[in-house]
C-alpha cells in the first residue's frame, strides 16, 4: 500500500459544511483533503429546499447565522457563482393570533442580530403581499433573507476549495479512521490514504458513526423532508415563505417554478430517500389555501434527502471532548444551508487559530454525555441511520387554534 | 377449474395495451379477477389505440394489416371489463411498498397489491434536430395517434424522418388516408437492411408487411431516401421545410409538418419506483428493468410484460402478457398449463431474434451526438442545449443525474422521458465515456404531473 498523503486536515463529508471548512482551511494556507462518499453536495446540502434565512432560527444560532449572512452577501467572491442567490426577503406567515403573538415575541427577542424584522398585521400583509391566502392573519418579514439553488451552491463550495488548493475527492468512501496518539490515519475504499493532525467530521446524517468510534455517541436520527416543484408559473411570489409553527414552505425561482416543502418522507436505504405519497398529497391539498395562485398548477417532480437531526434540533459543532484534533460539524436538522458556510469557517478557525470567532458552546457534543454512556473504540460499527418520525414537522390545515 | 381465487383484488395490472389485456384475460380465465389500471380512455395501448366511441371508421382503415389483432384485443377488453376491476383514465403516478398511487378524475387513491404486472409500454425515442421545437413537428407515434384516434393529419404535406419500422408504417398510413407524404427520410442505409435480411426472415409475414409499405410508397411516387442525416427542420413560426445530407449532397424540401423518431424507448419509471433491478441492454441501448424468461422482475410479486421492459413490439407484448400472467399464477399456486408457458417463451425468443435483425436494419445513428450542434435544444421543457450539456461535462460531470442537477436537463415537465436519451448520448460523446457508464435518470414521482388541490380518498 502506498504511503499516506500528509496533510494538515482531513475533512470527511463534501456537503456545504465540510466543503466550506475545506475552503476556509485552504484559504488560510492549510493542506487539506476533502473526502466525499458520493458527489459533492449531493445529499441534504444539495437537495434541500434552498431557503437562506436567519428568521425563525433559535437565538443560539443567530451569531453564526449573522456571520453566514455576510458570507452569502459575498458569495460570488467566495465560490465563483451566485448560485441563483436572491435576497428576496423571507415572510413567515401566522395562521392564528397565537401564532402572530409568537412572531411578535420572536421579533423582540431577536433584536440586536441585525435582522430588522417587520411585523405585518392582516391589512398590511394583504396590501404588501396580495397573493397570500386569507388563512394568514399576519406575518413577519425579514427583508434581507432569501433563497438560492442548493444544487449549484453546495458543490460550488467544493470546487472553490479545490481552486484554493484543497485536494478534493468524490466517490471516496472512508473505510477506516484511526489515531496513533499523534495523527489520524484515514483510508478510503477507493485506496486513498491520508495522515493528518486534524480530522473534521462533517458527514451529515452519517456522522454519528465516527463520533461513536471516538467515544461520543449522539442520539442522531435521520429525517427526510418532502419537497416538490411545479412547472414554471407566472411570477407572483416575490419572497421565500414559511409558516409559524411549521407546515408548508414555498419559494418561486426566477424561472417561475415554485419549490414547496412540508412533511416527511422515508428512507429507501441509508443513502437515499423519497418524499412519500402522503407528504406529497398533503402539500398538494394544503398549499392552495396559503398560496391561492397555485390553484390549478401541477407538480412535476418530488424529492427528499437524508439529514441528521438531534433531539434538540441544534447541530453538533466544535471540538471533540474525547479526541484531540477531532472536530465535529453535523446534525443541522434541515436548516444547515444558510448557516453551513459560517459553521465551516468556525471549524477552520478552530484549526488555524485554536478558537472560532463565534462561541460554539451551545453546540458542544458534550451536551449528550449526561444521558448516553460512551462506548469508546467500538470496532467498525455498522452504518445505522435510524429513520424516525419524532422529527416530523406536522402539517396544519386551516387556521391553527387561537 | 383451478385453485380458488385468493385475495381476489390484490392482483393489479398497469397498462391496458396488448400485454395488459392478454394478462388480464389469462388471470380471469384461471379465476383471478385483477384490477386493470390504464391511463387512456378506452384501452388498446398506443399501438391499438381506439378511436372515440362515436367515431365510425373501420378497423381495417385504422389498423390495416393489424386490424384482426386490434379487433381481437379490443373484443377481449370489452368482454373482460365487467368481470374485472377495470379503471380507465387512471394515472399511476407513484409506487411505494406494495401500493400504487393513482389519479383519476382529480382524485388521488391508493391501490394496494400483492402481485403486479407492469405493462407500461413505450414512447418514441427522440433524437432532436435543429428546429424540432417548431410547431408542426411531431413524433412518429404522435402523428399516428392523431390519425388513429382523432382522424387528423398533422399537416397537408408531411415529411417522415428517423428510422425504425414505424417510419414506413406511419408514412404509409398517412398516404393511404389522403395526406401528401413529401418524403420519407430514413437514417439507416439500404445496406443495413440487406445485412439484416437473414434475421428478419425468421418472421416472414412481418418482414413482408415492412417491404409492402416501402414498395407501396415507392409505387405511389413517394420519395424514399436512405442513409440520410436530417440536418435541420426549417421555419419561422412553424415548419416550412427540411434540409438533409445524403452522401455529399445537401438537399432541401418544402413541407408543413414533420414526424420523426428513431424507434421506441421503454417507459420504465414505474418499475424503477417499485425498486426493480436494472441492467444495460445493448440491443435497446438503454438501462432496462431485468426480467427472467418467464417475466419475473427482481422484486418478488412484480412481473414485467411488453415494451416497458424492452422494445419487442405488439405481437410480443400479447405473448409476454399471457406469459407473465401464467408465471404469476404458477408462482401463487394455481395449476397452469406448463407446456403453454414454454411455448410462449419459445415464441418470445423467436421474436427477439427478429428484433435483433430490426436493430441491424435500422441501426441507432451512433454519430448523432457528435453531429449535434451546440445550439441544438435537447431539453425543451427547461431549454437546455447540447452546448449547455457539453459545458457541464467540461466542468467535470458525467453521471446523468449529476448533469441533470447542474444544468437542468430532464428536470422539466417530461422528467426526461423525451430528452433523456439524447442527453445521455451527448454526455457520453462529450465525456468520451461508454454510453452505459453514464447511467440512467432516476425515476422520481410523479411519473406524470400532479395537480394542486387534488383530493385524496382516505
Amino acid at each position: 500500500m502506498s504511503q499516506p498523503v500528509e496533510v494538515d486536515a482531513v475533512v470527511i463529508g463534501g456537503g456545504i459544511v465540510g466543503a466550506s471548512a475545506a475552503l476556509f482551511l485552504a484559504l488560510s494556507g492549510k493542506r487539506v483533503a476533502l473526502l466525499e462518499r458520493d458527489f459533492f453536495g449531493s445529499h441534504s446540502s444539495g437537495v434541500n429546499y434552498g431557503g437562506v434565512r436567519r428568521q425563525g432560527r433559535p437565538l443560539s444560532q443567530l451569531p453564526l447565522s449573522r456571520r453566514a449572512h455576510e458570507i452569502w452577501g459575498d458569495l460570488r467572491a467566495f465560490i465563483g457563482t451566485d448560485g441563483e442567490y436572491m435576497r428576496s426577503g423571507h415572510l413567515k406567515l401566522a395562521r392564528s393570533d397565537k401564532d402572530m403573538a409568537a412572531l411578535v415575541a420572536y421579533e423582540e427577542a431577536s433584536r440586536g442580530f441585525g435582522m430588522e424584522l417587520q411585523l405585518l398585521d392582516h391589512a398590511r400583509l394583504r396590501a404588501r403581499f396580495p397573493w397570500a391566502g386569507d388563512v394568514a392573519v399576519g406575518a413577519s418579514l425579514c427583508a434581507d433573507d432569501g433563497h438560492a439553488n442548493p444544487r449549484l451552491v453546495s458543490p460550488a463550495f467544493a470546487v472553490a476549495a479545490r481552486r484554493a488548493g484543497a485536494q478534493t475527492f468524490e466517490q471516496a468512501h472512508v473505510s477506516e479512521v484511526s489515531h496513533d496518539g499523534q495523527t489520524f490515519l484515514v483510508r478510503t475504499a477507493s485506496g486513498l490514504s491520508f495522515r493528518a493532525p486534524w480530522l473534521l467530521n462533517c458527514a451529515g446524517a452519517w456522522a454519528a458513526q465516527l463520533a461513536q468510534q471516538f467515544g461520543e455517541p449522539v442520539p442522531m436520527r435521520a429525517g427526510h423532508p418532502a419537497m416538490l416543484v411545479t412547472e414554471p408559473l407566472p411570477m407572483f411570489m416575490d419572497v421565500s415563505t414559511g409558516v409559524e409553527g411549521g407546515g408548508i414552505y414555498a419559494r418561486q425561482v426566477a424561472r417561475g417554478n415554485c419549490v414547496l416543502g412540508g412533511g416527511q418522507g422515508f428512507a429507501l436505504d441509508p443513502a437515499t430517500a423519497r418524499p412519500g405519497q402522503a407528504a406529497i398529497l398533503e402539500i398538494l391539498r394544503n398549499a392552495v389555501e396559503l398560496y391561492p395562485p397555485l390553484a390549478g398548477a401541477q407538480a412535476i417532480r418530488t424529492w427528499s434527502g437524508t439529514e441528521g437531526y438531534l433531539p434538540d434540533r441544534e447541530p453538533v459543532l466544535g471540538a471533540s471532548s474525547t479526541q484531540p484534533g477531532l472536530l465535529h460539524g453535523f446534525g443541522f436538522a434541515g436548516s444547515g444551508f444558510q448557516i453551513g458556510p459560517a459553521a465551516g469557517e468556525a471549524l477552520a478557525q478552530r484549526v488555524c487559530v485554536g478558537a472560532s470567532n463565534i462561541d460554539l458552546t451551545p453546540f458542544s457534543i458534550t451536551r449528550f454525555q449526561t444521558h448516553l454512556q460512551s462506548q469508546p473504540h467500538t470496532s467498525s460499527p455498522a452504518i445505522v441511520v435510524p429513520s424516525g418520525t419524532d422529527n416530523v414537522i406536522p402539517l396544519f390545515r386551516g387556521r391553527s387554534n387561537p | 377449474m383451478t385453485a380458488p381465487p385468493r385475495q381476489a383484488m390484490s392482483t393489479v395490472i398497469v397498462g391496458a395495451g396488448p400485454a395488459g389485456i392478454r394478462a388480464a384475460q389469462t388471470l380471469l380465465a384461471h379465476g383471478l379477477r385483477p384490477c386493470l389500471l390504464d391511463e387512456s380512455l378506452r384501452g388498446g395501448g398506443q399501438v391499438y389505440r381506439r378511436q372515440p366511441e362515436h367515431f365510425k371508421r373501420s378497423a381495417k382503415a385504422l389498423y390495416g394489416f393489424e386490424a384482426g389483432k386490434a379487433e381481437s384485443v379490443h373484443a377481449t377488453l370489452d368482454q373482460l371489463q365487467s368481470e374485472i376491476d377495470y379503471r380507465p383514465e387512471t394515472l399511476v403516478w407513484n409506487a411505494e411498498t406494495r401500493t400504487l398511487d393513482t389519479l383519476h378524475n382529480g382524485r388521488a387513491a391508493q391501490v394496494p397489491f400483492k402481485h403486479l404486472i407492469v405493462a407500461t409500454g413505450a414512447t418514441d425515442r427522440i433524437l432532436p434536430v435543429p428546429g424540432w421545437t417548431l410547431p408542426g413537428v411531431y413524433s412518429l407515434g404522435a402523428a399516428q395517434i392523431a390519425l388513429k384516434f382523432q382522424g387528423c393529419a398533422i399537416g397537408e404535406r408531411v415529411v417522415f424522418a428517423g428510422s425504425g419500422p414505424l417510419l414506413y408504417l406511419v408514412a404509409y398510413q398517412y398516404a393511404k388516408a389522403g395526406a401528401t407524404v413529401a418524403a420519407v427520410l430514413d437514417s439507416s442505409p439500404f445496406s443495413a437492411q440487406t445485412r439484416a435480411l437473414p434475421a428478419l426472415l425468421g418472421q416472414p409475414s412481418t418482414l413482408a408487411k415492412g417491404l409492402y409499405y416501402r414498395a407501396w410508397l415507392t409505387a405511389h411516387g413517394v420519395p424514399v431516401h436512405q442513409g440520410v442525416h436530417l440536418h435541420e427542420i426549417q421555419g419561422e413560426r412553424r415548419v416550412s421545410g427540411v434540409s438533409w445530407q445524403q452522401g455529399q449532397q445537401r438537399k432541401n424540401l418544402a413541407c408543413d409538418a414533420v414526424a420523426f423518431a428513431h424507434a421506441l424507448r421503454s417507459e420504465t419509471q414505474l418499475a424503477d419506483l417499485l425498486g426493480c433491478e436494472f441492467a444495460w441492454s445493448a440491443l435497446n441501448r438503454a438501462w432496462l428493468p431485468t426480467r427472467d424468461a418467464a417475466g419475473r422482475s427482481s422484486v418478488e410479486g412484480v412481473y414485467l410484460a411488453g415494451d416497458g421492459a424492452g422494445i419487442m413490439g405488439a405481437d410480443a407484448a400479447e405473448v409476454a402478457g399471457e406469459l407473465a400472467a401464467l408465471t404469476l399464477l404458477g408462482d401463487i399456486g394455481y395449476r397452469i398449463d406448463r407446456a403453454r408457458s414454454i411455448e410462449l417463451q419459445r415464441q418470445l425468443e423467436a421474436i427477439q431474434r427478429f428484433r435483433q435483425g430490426l436493430e441491424t436494419a435500422f441501426p441507432f445513428p451512433e454519430d448523432w451526438a457528435a453531429k449535434a450542434p451546440d445550439s441544438l435544444t435537447v431539453c425543451r421543457c427547461e431549454e437546455v442545449s447540447a452546448g449547455d450539456i457539453r459545458q457541464t461535462v467540461a466542468d467535470g460531470h458525467w453521471e446523468i443525474n449529476r448533469v441533470k442537477a447542474m444544468c437542468r436537463v430532464g428536470m422539466g415537465r417530461c422528467q426526461g422521458r423525451m430528452c433523456g436519451v439524447a442527453a445521455t448520448e451527448i454526455v457520453a460523446q462529450a465525456s468520451g465515456r461508454d454510453i452505459a457508464s453514464v447511467g440512467r435518470l432516476r425515476g422520481q414521482a410523479p411519473i406524470k404531473p400532479l395537480p394542486f388541490g387534488v383530493e385524496a380518498d382516505q
